[in-house]
């Protein structure tokens, strides 16, 4: 049988740490970096005698992600003690939650080139990160940091609905995306902020079991996502194919060589004897607790898109792109009250904005200028003040130098020349070194004009007036 | 019910214990004790009982958001058997 006769089914864990000021169980800072061990106490170094007590913001981001994915609140839920040795888990047992989570039962929806499919998300749940391991290359052991350990996620479990890898990315980014939205994480991946468990099986197409999983821990880029997955897929096929059995494991992704690897063998079977942790309390949520923070949610990437669609006349891909990230769409927002030219604006972040954020390997968030500033790029072409082609150079400008157009323009002196006896005077200076073009032009050939308005905007820098510079030419031509 | 020999060989790896021949056999009869005692507690009756999900009857103890950090790094690391550049320093470990 073919690869295309089998079906790849997978799940999501995602990791979502949550932006509180505070760790999950004590009132160390959960800042990023920092010196080793500097954000850390008794109750996170898990010295003896301490004791946990529960950030309330915590379960507030975690109650607003469950609303925001369509989840179901539990009135009552309890913490557990997950129980497994690493030298990254200092009281060798993670606190998170097993039978009674905060949220179950939700979905998301997902553009796919199918159209909209439903994920359904069975559970997302509280839970405390682990610290850092740092290796050294001469062997003297490793170090332990502990200042990640008890910072608050979130760990959002899909259900098996995933068939795709291009589902799989865009589940994870409407995720991502949902999360910005609501403000309670910064899901910067590239900081471990946002980070995704990956269990993928195959089956044959038709079949209504599914086939043995292998899981993919800890995956922390979409690139190395959907990499993984296409890997692990075709593995498994081949080892089928082969009249071979998947054992059901946990793997490795290694980025470099393109592969999985095997970390824990079945022997192993994970057993974490979950019991609910006697030193934290039962959690009750009052429906007036639940309604405060349904009243307090923002709106959501799917209403935005609908009144893009609705209101400012974009088209349903732009939309889809511009909701795609809420940098995009708060830029978009405050770029459109600027110049009141929506699609323009649209436009720009669907093509300069992300081609150059790509070219910078950055993303949406990292960017330094805000919807003020393209607003006023849109109003100064719409003004014909620069040409698009200016614009460019200015928008280029802006990525490094994140100031307002106008002082850009001004400072390299970019204006547009919109003064006709100006452009009148360059037309004839072209049309004098180019006889040939008009003979071509006079014969019928179209295209000599656009290489005559080219000559001319060479020889302005690109800062003529081009609906005027084709107007001169034509009345010029046409003579 | 009783706890078998290859379950307290299960729980004890599970724990990183080494047990000998003899301790295996007098955990597996402790082991079997204890839940014999602790399933004297299903004979009570609990048909007009709510679920419990705490043995605490507190519930909703939380802290406010605040970070409070007056702990000394150095008093954090002083009983480490091993340290190196302000971090704990252990066995090599792979993976």
């Amino acid at each position: 049988m073919a690869r295309e006769d089998y079906e790849i089914v997978m799940g999501l864990e995602v990791h979502c740490e949550l932006s509180t000021k505070t760790k999950i169980f004590c009132s160390c800072p959960t800042e990023f970096g920092g010196e080793p061990n500097t954000h850390c106490c008794p109750i996170c170094m898990a010295m003896p005698g301490t004791l946990p007590v529960l950030n309330e913001k915590v379960v507030e981001y975690a109650v607003k992600a469950g609303l925001a994915t369509n989840c179901q609140i539990a009135r009552k839920s309890k913490n557990d003690r997950k129980n497994y040795f690493y030298p990254d888990l200092p009281k060798a047992y993670q606190i998170s939650q097993f039978d009674l989570p905060l949220c179950y039962e939700g979905y998301v929806d997902v553009e796919t080139p199918e159209g909209e499919k439903r994920i359904g998300i069975t559970r997302i749940h509280i839970e405390e990160d682990a610290g850092k391991l740092n290796h050294d290359e001469y062997g003297r052991g490793s170090f332990v940091d502990l200042n990640r350990a008890g910072v608050p996620l979130i760990e959002v479990v899909s259900e098996p609905d995933l068939r795709t890898k291009e589902e799989v990315e865009a589940y994870l980014r409407k995720l991502k995306s949902i999360f910005e939205y609501i403000e309670v994480s910064d899901c910067k991946m590239q900081e471990g902020s946002l980070r995704a468990d990956v269990n993928v099986s195959v089956r044959k197409k038709g079949a209504t079991e599914f086939g043995t999983r292998t899981e993919m821990k800890n995956m922390n880029s979409f690139r190395s996502i959907v990499r993984a997955i296409e890997y692990e897929a075709n593995r498994q096929i081949d080892v089928i194919e082969n009249g071979g059995v998947i054992t059901q494991e946990t793997l490795r992704w290694d980025d470099v060589s393109g592969k999985t690897f095997s970390m824990r063998d079945k022997e192993d079977a994970q057993d974490y004897r979950y019991f609910p942790d006697p030193d934290l309390v039962e959690i009750r949520l009052s429906e007036e607790y639940i309604e405060n923070i349904k009243k307090s949610l923002p709106e959501l990437p799917e209403s935005r898109k609908k009144r893009y669609l609705e209101d400012m006349g974009l088209t349903e891909k732009a939309a889809n792109f511009v909701t795609g990230s809420k940098y995009y769409s708060n830029m978009f927002e405050e770029a459109s009250s600027v110049c009141g030219n929506a699609k323009s604006v649209s436009n720009w972040i669907m093509s300069d904005i992300a081609r150059i954020l790509n070219e910078r390997e950055e993303e949406p968030d990292e960017l330094k200028f805000s919807g003020k500033e393209l607003g006023e790029l849109v109003t100064l072409i719409d003004k014909g003040t620069i040409s698009s082609a200016i614009a460019k150079k200015v928008l280029e400008e802006m990525f490094k130098n994140p100031e307002m157009p106008s002082k850009i323009i001004e400072a390299k002196g970019w204006i547009q020349i919109s003064d006709e006896g100006a452009i009148k005077e360059v037309v004839a200076k072209v049309l004098e070194a180019n006889p040939q073009s008009i003979a071509d032009y006079k014969a019928g050939k179209d295209k000599a004009l656009g290489f005559l308005v080219g000559q001319a905007m060479k020889e302005t820098k690109g800062k003529a007036n081009p609906q005027m510079l084709n107007k001169l030419f034509l009345e010029e031509l046409n003579k | 019910m009783a706890i078998s020999k290859e379950e307290v060989i299960h729980i004890a790896k599970l724990a990183s214990l080494n047990l000998t021949e003899e301790e295996i056999e007098r955990y597996s009869n402790d082991m079997t004790e204890i839940l014999e005692f602790a399933n004297e507690i299903n004979s009570v009756n609990t048909d007009n009982v709510g679920e419990t999900i705490a043995a605490n009857e507190k519930y909703n103890v939380f802290r406010k958001d605040e970070i409070k950090q007056n702990v000394d790094k150095e008093a954090l690391l002083q009983n480490a058997p091993s340290k190196d550049d302000g971090m704990f320093r252990i066995p090599k470990v792979i993976n």
